[in-house]
């Protein structure tokens, strides 16, 4: 334990040595100065980028193709009334869904990743995606209710566990590593209450059930986009206002404390919109698997820079998901399997990829 | 992160008193006794009651009446679980003794997961229906997760949250494709929710038969691993200084385990927590020597699977809870708690 300590706080000045560099002052008349980080805005920029040229590619992907220029041209109201509705009623919600989703998960994994100060420490690992799994399994076995009650299910049953999670693992505060294992406990528990109702069920509504628990975009429309968009509309600015804290809690408490953080407020604050963001895109597009672990990471990498990287997060979330959706659709053809199989399997070799890398860093 | 390693030194150097000795062979003994009793309840309880007189007659002189053949029927389950639960509680013991880490355990630590997309693997690929075609599938999925984890959650000095964190992110990982397998086969949706929860139901004589050669040699193994493994618990320096093979013990450990827990895991699905909690309360009360840790866990696990058996039967009648679901809905809370019990500082 002593080595791991030793061996991140190496990196961790690492990181900081690095990141200095890449840094500018942008100063604005009237004496005003921002730190500007040169890499990361670009990084930002890049991936924003990508994000709207992957849904525009989505959006013209389907039975119907539509070529990228017509898709633009529509979208801004300037298609044929056939194209007109492919692509604003029946293509572009389901992009919505998907970058919000993913935006959503990148970002609430991006908290949870810093707050339990853990790269594992994601919702996926945490039990979250388990707990509105069983909210939406109770609607559908239990009440078989229709796709609405089901995502209202979800967003109970998420929120729920978030609430557990977090009175567990209080213990004169929360400690990242309690919060992971309590994590890992309550999964366990709820893992075995879905499985449960699984075998209740009959065959119809288990195979509704497990598609359902792969996470999948299928059908999403406006009814969807509307409360994900004012979720993030609220949520997201009130999270980035409490970046410099979660930053400076990244420290450890005691000096975070020094330096006039309010340490368990913050992160009491962090922790109810991540707990909400993740609840919401789950309820929306189901348990998309190992977005929320693999976009804090890999935006990290490419930003190069310290900190929760949370803005980079959230692009690299959105452009991850409506990615793996356009290749869901496109490696499977007619049948298409949903984004959380992609998801889950690049996942998966990415987490094994680095878990090895980790490993020899002596993180983890 | 080491966990009583103060006791475990002494442990060794001095052996127990004669009373102690006594004491604990009492116990031994004792338990023994519950785990007969739990047993015969495992037999008498369930949609059709039999008197104690009635599981008597139909055990030893059964002339075929309807009450033996119901003691027939729940005899083989009782006998699965009796060898699955010594089997979960042993590699649980090796386990937490190979990795110094009192919150390992074949579930948490992905070697379920890994059985579980082995078995979906044969089910809809190779067109497996048969529970000795599992087996095999379940062990190699089983070793093949086992050695990852390992690989991956530090086998140079395994810490508790590195082994637990590498074993949930490669279940999560499997349990992703194992979904995925799921969604695009109805058949394999249909046998594996039944087979992922982890049940002591499709229990039949050649069923035990089967696994029965595994659980002799797995339960021999880690029997036979006792004392090497007390000598690890030391430290690896003064293992070695003892004269223990580290690498021979480590492999052989891991093998004990798999071999316990696959085959386990092949007969009656995945079973969380029971590995972990056992040989977790029997040490409290035995102490860090694992010669008596590995007797006591073999004994009482099965009580604890049984047990979770039984109430499983009788709480949801007509219908039942499946022994795994149950055992999860316990384990689960007892692991939180262990995990807030222990000090800030080494969490």
């Amino acid at each position: 334990m002593r080595t791991a300590v030793k061996n991140s706080r190496a990196t961790k000045a690492n990181r900081t040595s690095g990141a200095n560099r890449a840094a500018r002052a942008l100063r604005m008349p009237g004496g005003f100065s921002l730190r500007l980080d040169v890499r990361a805005v670009t990084v930002v920029v890049l991936l924003l980028a990508a994000a709207l040229a992957a849904s525009v590619v989505l959006i013209g992907t389907g039975d119907f193709p539509i070529p990228p220029g017509d898709v633009l041209k529509t979208l801004v109201g300037n298609g044929t009334p056939g194209q007109d509705f492919i692509v604003n009623e029946l293509r572009l919600p389901r992009v919505l869904v998907g970058l919000l989703v993913g935006a959503s998960l990148g970002l609430g994994g991006a908290l949870f990743q810093s707050i339990s100060r853990n790269p594992l420490g994601s919702p996926d690992v945490l039990g979250l995606g388990q707990g509105a799994t069983a909210g939406a399994l109770v609607v559908i076995v239990l009440l078989s209710g229709d796709a609405t009650e089901v995502t209202l299910g979800a967003l109970v049953g998420g929120l729920l566990t978030g609430l557990a999670i977090y009175l567990l693992s209080w213990k004169q505060g929360v400690h990242g590593y309690r919060l992971v294992l309590v994590g890992i406990g309550v999964s366990a528990v709820v893992t075995a209450v879905n499985g449960y109702l699984l075998t209740k069920s009959d065959i119809v509504d288990a195979a509704r059930a497990v598609v359902w628990m792969t996470g999948s975009l299928d059908g999403r429309d406006w009814e969807q986009v509307w409360p994900l968009l004012a979720l993030c509309a609220v949520l997201v600015p009130l999270v980035l206002a409490n970046a410099r804290g979660l930053r400076m809690t990244e420290m450890g408490d005691d000096v975070a404390n020094a330096l006039g953080v309010r340490v368990e407020r913050v992160r009491l604050l962090l922790m109810v919109a991540a707990v909400l963001l993740t609840a919401t895109a789950t309820a929306a597009a189901g348990p998309v698997s190992f977005v929320a672990l693999t976009a804090p990471q890999l935006a990290r990498r490419l930003t190069r820079s310290p900190g929760p990287n949370l803005v980079p997060s959230l692009c690299m979330g959105a452009t991850l998901l409506v990615t793996a959706d356009w290749a869901s659709q496109r490696a499977f053809g007619a049948e298409q399997l949903p984004v959380g199989v992609v998801t889950g399997v690049l996942g998966g070799v990415y987490l094994l990829w680095l878990l090895v890398t980790e490993r020899r860093a002596g993180r983890i | 992160m080491l966990v009583d390693s103060p006791p475990q030194q002494r442990a060794e150097t001095a052996p127990a008193p004669p009373t102690r000795r006594a004491i604990r062979s009492f116990g031994l003994l004792l338990s023994a006794a519950v785990l007969a009793l739990v047993a015969m309840a495992s037999i008498a309880i369930g949609a059709k009651e039999l008197s104690l007189e009635q599981v008597w007659h139909g055990l030893f002189t059964s002339t075929g009446t309807y009450g033996d053949v119901v003691v027939d029927e729940r005899l083989s389950r009782t006998l699965l679980g009796l060898l699955a639960g010594a089997a979960l509680g042993l590699s649980g013991a090796v386990l937490q003794a190979l990795t110094r880490n009192p919150l390992a355990d074949p579930g948490l630590l992905g070697i379920n997961a890994g059985a579980s997309a082995a078995v979906v693997t044969a089910i809809t690929y190779f067109g497996v229906t048969s529970l000795s075609g599992y087996v095999w599938f379940a062990f190699v999925g089983a070793a093949a997760v086992g050695a990852l984890v390992w690989f991956l959650g530090g086998s140079r000095g395994a810490t508790p949250v590195r082994l637990a964190l590498a074993g949930t992110a490669i279940s999560a990982a499997l349990y992703g494709y194992v979904q995925a397998v799921m969604i695009m086969d109805k058949a394999a949706l249909g046998r594996m929710r039944f087979w992922t929860v982890g049940s002591l139901s499709s229990a039949t004589d050649s069923t035990i038969a089967q696994v029965l050669p595994f659980f002799a040699v797995g339960t021999l193994l880690a029997l036979a691993l006792a004392r090497p493994l007390n000598a690890m618990s030391m430290g690896d320096d003064t293992a070695k200084a003892l004269g223990a093979h580290l690498n021979r013990t480590r492999a052989l450990s891991m093998l004990a385990a798999t071999v316990l827990c696959g085959a386990a895991t092949a007969a009656c699905g995945p079973i969380v927590f029971v590995g972990l909690m056992v040989p977790h309360i029997v040490r409290s009360f035995t102490g860090p020597d694992m010669r008596w840790i590995m007797p006591y866990a073999a004994v009482l696990s099965p009580v604890l699977l049984l047990g979770a058996d039984v109430v499983g039967r009788v709480v949801v009648r007509p219908s039942e809870l499946q022994v795994g679901i149950v055992t999860a809905l316990v384990g689960g809370p007892v692991f939180i708690f262990l995990v807030r019990r222990r000090r800030t500082a080494q969490l």
